[in-house]
């Protein structure tokens, strides 16, 4: 290895410290949080609270996980998450490959159609007018149907699909198979790498939506958990109550003076963000291809 | 074939229906991408031609078809409105003080991650500064409230122990703090992960540039700025152009999620929070859209325009 000279030293040094602290930023608040998650809430309210709990409790997630109420929130959560990312991912897939056929008539219409719509749209009111009129207000539906073709991941699915071997497909269609026999006999198959990247960045951004149930959804019983979870932050700052939970956990809290409201929500955040946490290491490697994938395209 | 084509007239008719014909013989794959287009259709170009709502007195329960025309009515009332010059210099320095800090930074990072040797230390670095990306606003705004609170928030204990304060400081809701948190909280999402790209293609840059460097006794530190950056402007300038064509969009998860005491509306309101909060809370419809279209309109400006400056540099996006 060439010797660094001195300048470049000091860089090197300069870096290792910044990198370093920014690691330690970016993991801090989360580490933070799940302190305060575990640590009493009237201790946590005398301050001082940073790196260790200092009176460990399991209290704030027994609140949490006997609220029934946070609790359909995390399962509609889940339900949305999965059935959403399943047909999102099966019906762009299935456009993709459609499109990928050069006999395909009026291909290059539906290409600019779908195009267009990457650089305009209607816009937050119009489109608040189209689900309010197709009476999607209030239907756990409004969470799956508008996002059941996504342009951008069927471009993507597109450039995969062309670049494999189209030989495949040829002795497919000499052994009798049809169009949606291929793709589902043979081009499904082949396309785990992109299937599993698209999904992965599909699946969180199902779980992390919160703001359309803001605005389509007053049913409470509907409610994801990033929405409710937003409710509880919100009356944390307006007003120290936790009016948002049920009855049968106000009862249990009020036994507990030890539970706060910044106690609670925090531990309504763990419980939260704990999905992403436990895939994340296991994706770090797609989602690093996934992007290139994506900006290739641009 | 040859008979057909002494025959004169019949040829287009037989054109058309071998057409008709060909679309019902390739039904299969049809069938694979109308439904498709159907849904884009739906959910992308009816929302466009609700667009219209913004020149018109729009009256939920007549519709659009019966709502009587306004002309640019809207438009105007939006541009003498008190709310207008707020709204239009929140979102421009919003937006360019995320460009300024945000767009460089994933850059840098990027640049300095490709000089770590250590690769157990590159990995734990990029595992950390990934993660955030993948976190809701609502959790990441949960982080930083409770940081910042006054209520021995982090932020707050730390600065006592400096001696830098003597009370703690209710970050979020004093004006003066609020875009240096918003701009904060965003690269702290997103610049890890937004450093991925520029992280491939520093690494796509030729070994042998460095070597010939090396030899030619430039410093690492110079080798950065003759070198790596150079390579990877194209890169830089794609990214560039998209960001020039979204400086109206300021924000709008985070600013809602961050914004929650109306004291910051003075800094905080840009186009689209201030659309939601007309149109949705307000049922202002008409006026809203109007708002929305006219951000829409610039964008689309701004992007082509941007474009056609990186067209001529040869690093065009079309």
């Amino acid at each position: 290895m060439v010797r660094l000279a001195f300048g470049d030293k000091v860089m090197m040094v300069i870096i290792y410290i910044f990198l370093a602290f920014l690691a330690f930023v970016t993991f801090y608040p989360f580490w933070n949080g799940l302190v305060i998650s575990f640590n009493s809430g009237s201790d946590t309210a005398m301050g001082g609270v940073t790196f260790w709990p200092r009176d460990f409790t399991l209290e704030n997630y027994g609140i949490v996980f006997q609220d029934n109420r946070l609790l359909n929130g995390f399962k509609i959560s889940v339900l949305r998450t999965v059935i959403g990312t399943i047909s999102s991912i099966l019906v762009t897939s299935i456009f993709a490959y459609g499109m990928t056929k050069r006999e395909l008539i009026g291909r290059k219409y539906y290409m600019i159609m779908c195009i267009v719509t990457m650089y305009f749209g209607g816009g937050l009111i119009p489109t608040f007018m189209l689900v309010r009129g197709l009476g999607l207000m209030d239907s756990f539906w409004v969470f799956i149907i508008p996002g059941l073709v996504s342009v951008w991941n069927m471009i993507i699915f597109r450039t995969f699909f062309n670049g494999l071997p189209s030989g495949l497909e040829e002795s497919a269609k000499i052994d009798g198979c049809g169009n949606w026999g291929i793709f589902f006999k043979i081009i499904l198959p082949l396309s785990g790498p992109v299937i599993a990247t698209l999904s992965l960045f599909t699946a969180v951004s199902h779980w992390n939506e919160w703001f359309l149930p803001s605005i389509y959804i007053n049913n409470e019983n509907l409610l994801p958990i990033q929405t409710m979870l937003r409710q509880i932050l919100n009356s944390n700052i307006m007003s120290e109550q936790m009016s948002n939970l049920d009855s049968a956990s106000q009862a249990v809290l009020s036994r507990m003076q030890s539970v706060t409201s910044k106690s609670l929500s925090m531990a309504t955040m763990m419980v939260a963000t704990l999905p992403i946490i436990m895939v994340y290491p296991f994706v770090q490697k797609h989602f690093v291809k996934g992007v290139l994938v994506g900006s290739l395209k641009e | 074939m040859a008979q057909i084509s002494v025959e004169q007239k019949p040829v287009p008719k037989r054109k058309k229906e071998s057409l008709l014909l060909r679309f019902a013989k390739q039904w299969d794959i049809q069938l694979m991408v109308l439904p498709a287009l159907a849904l884009v259709f739906v959910f992308s170009y009816i929302p466009m031609y609700g667009i219209l709502m913004a020149f018109q007195d729009f009256n939920i329960f007549k519709g659009m078809g019966d709502s009587p025309w306004a002309g640019f009515k809207h438009f105007e009332m939006f541009f003498e409105s008190p709310e207008f010059m707020t709204v239009m210099r929140n979102t421009i320095v919003i937006s360019l003080l995320k460009f300024l800090i945000g767009f460089p930074a994933p850059i840098l990072l990027a640049l300095m991650l490709n000089e770590v040797r250590h690769m157990f230390f590159k990995r734990l670095v990029q595992t950390v500064s990934y993660l955030p990306h993948f976190l809701s606003w609502v959790i990441v705004s949960g982080f930083a409230i409770s940081l910042l609170s006054t209520d021995n928030g982090t932020v707050n204990i730390l600065l006592q122990k400096l001696n830098l304060i003597e009370e703690p400081i209710n970050f979020l809701s004093l004006p003066e703090y609020f875009w240096g948190i918003l701009v904060t909280t965003g690269v702290w999402k997103e610049i890890g992960f937004s450093s991925i790209v520029y992280l491939a293609a520093v690494a796509g840059v030729d070994p042998h540039m460095y070597e010939a460097a090396d030899m030619d006794g430039a410093s690492k530190f110079r080798q950065i700025f003759t070198i790596t950056l150079p390579s990877i402007m194209p890169v830089v300038v794609i990214f560039m152009i998209l960001a020039i064509g979204n400086l109206l969009t300021a924000g709008f998860e985070d600013i809602l999620l961050l914004a929650k005491n109306p004291v910051l509306r003075e800094v905080s309101d840009v186009i689209d929070t201030y659309v939601y909060r007309i149109g949705i809370e307000n049922s202002r419809f008409s006026y809203a859209t109007a708002v929305g279209l006219f951000k829409a309109v610039i964008s689309v400006m701004l992007l082509t325009i941007a474009n056609l400056i990186a067209r001529k540099s040869g690093n065009s996006l079309w």
